[in-house]
């Protein structure tokens, strides 16, 4: 019998600190709840040793050029001293986030949770909606 | 997320200004009235406290005390317009408008609760349309909303007070109506 290694479905926030990191796909088109994702994902895997790439999408809903979400992601990364891999996805965020992580034998794709209104409201995003849909690999939601 | 939203051209109303009464499909007597913080705040602390999970909508009301008390603070704050409907001393129901953080009073987000022993008699209705005099009166042009798109009976009530379908293509279906 195996013991300290966990033989169950892994869960993204309570892993065994020996259990080799995720394979993950965090995809960030600049929005506020992509930023909050960014951020706890690159927390964790600080933790976890996650093999973290992180995706740079063309969000339709917000107007944030690709160089200067390149620049947020790398001092993020550099400040909590975790090294990623970023590339750039140009076309359709949604279908082409999903056909890399199918592709690239990802584990698991990582996204913002969705947008909050003055009054509370979650309203999730059109890429997160695509991606949910839409994927055949694991996808968490950022909360 | 308030931009580039379509609202009707034609101004809907007008709306009933609080208090009114009137009798509920079970016989009860309802009255709407603007929101007390001094006397409505713990009773309405405690409607959302029983509130069914259920019922829930896109993550309001939040659940736990704190939560609750948070939330309460932000969408009954500066510049929001609220009512409650009261049977006898109990709160039945709870309506508000909350402006868009990005404009003034002009436009706001509108949310409706109502405990789970007084829906199905007509509640809805009357909370919602006091509601959107109170705001009127406020000086408030534009209401939107959202609502989860498989919840038929609410947008059946949103479109009979005069809510018009401005974005059917999201998870969400929003709605909007002109006051002024």
């Amino acid at each position: 019998m195996s013991v300290g290694r966990q033989t169950g479905p892994a869960s993204f926030f309570t892993r065994a600190a020996d259990v080799d990191g995720m394979k993950l796909l965090l995809g960030i088109g600049g929005s506020d709840d992509s930023i909050r994702a960014l951020e706890g994902t690159v927390d964790r895997a600080a933790e976890t040793g996650d093999d973290l790439t992180v995706a740079i999408l063309r969000n339709p809903a917000t107007d944030a050029d690709p160089e200067e979400i390149e620049a947020r992601v790398q001092s993020v990364l550099d400040e909590i001293g975790v090294t990623a891999t970023i590339r750039h996805l140009e076309g359709d965020p949604g279908s082409q986030l999903v056909e890399l992580a199918e592709r690239d034998g990802f584990d698991r794709i990582v996204l913002g949770g969705g947008e909050t209104s003055p009054m509370g409201k979650i309203k999730l995003g059109g890429i997160a909606e695509f991606v949910l849909l839409n994927s055949h690999v694991s996808v968490t939601l950022v909360r | 997320m308030t931009t580039d939203r379509g609202y009707p051209d034609d101004p809907a109303g007008p709306f009933p200004t609080p208090p009114t009464t009137a009798e509920d499909r079970e016989g009860r007597s309802i009255t709407v009235r603007r929101y007390d913080p001094d006397r409505d705040r713990e009773a309405l602390e405690a409607m959302y406290d029983t509130f069914d999970p259920a019922d829930r909508a896109q993550g309001i009301p939040p659940t736990g005390e704190d939560r609750i008390a948070d939330w309460l603070d932000s969408i009954t704050g500066d510049g929001t317009v609220n009512v409650v409907a009261c049977h006898g001393d109990d709160i039945a129901g709870h309506a508000t408008l909350v402006p868009d953080s990005d404009d003034t009073m002009v436009a706001a987000e509108l949310a409706i609760f109502v405990l789970q022993a007084y829906q199905g008699a007509g509640i809805g209705t009357h909370l919602i349309e006091t509601l959107l005099g109170a705001g009127e009166a406020a000086g408030v042009e534009r209401v939107w909303l959202t609502v989860e798109r498989w919840n038929e009976p609410a947008i059946s009530l949103y479109e009979k007070v005069g809510f018009r379908a401005s974005d059917t293509e999201s998870f969400e279906h929003e709605m909007t109506i002109r006051l002024h």
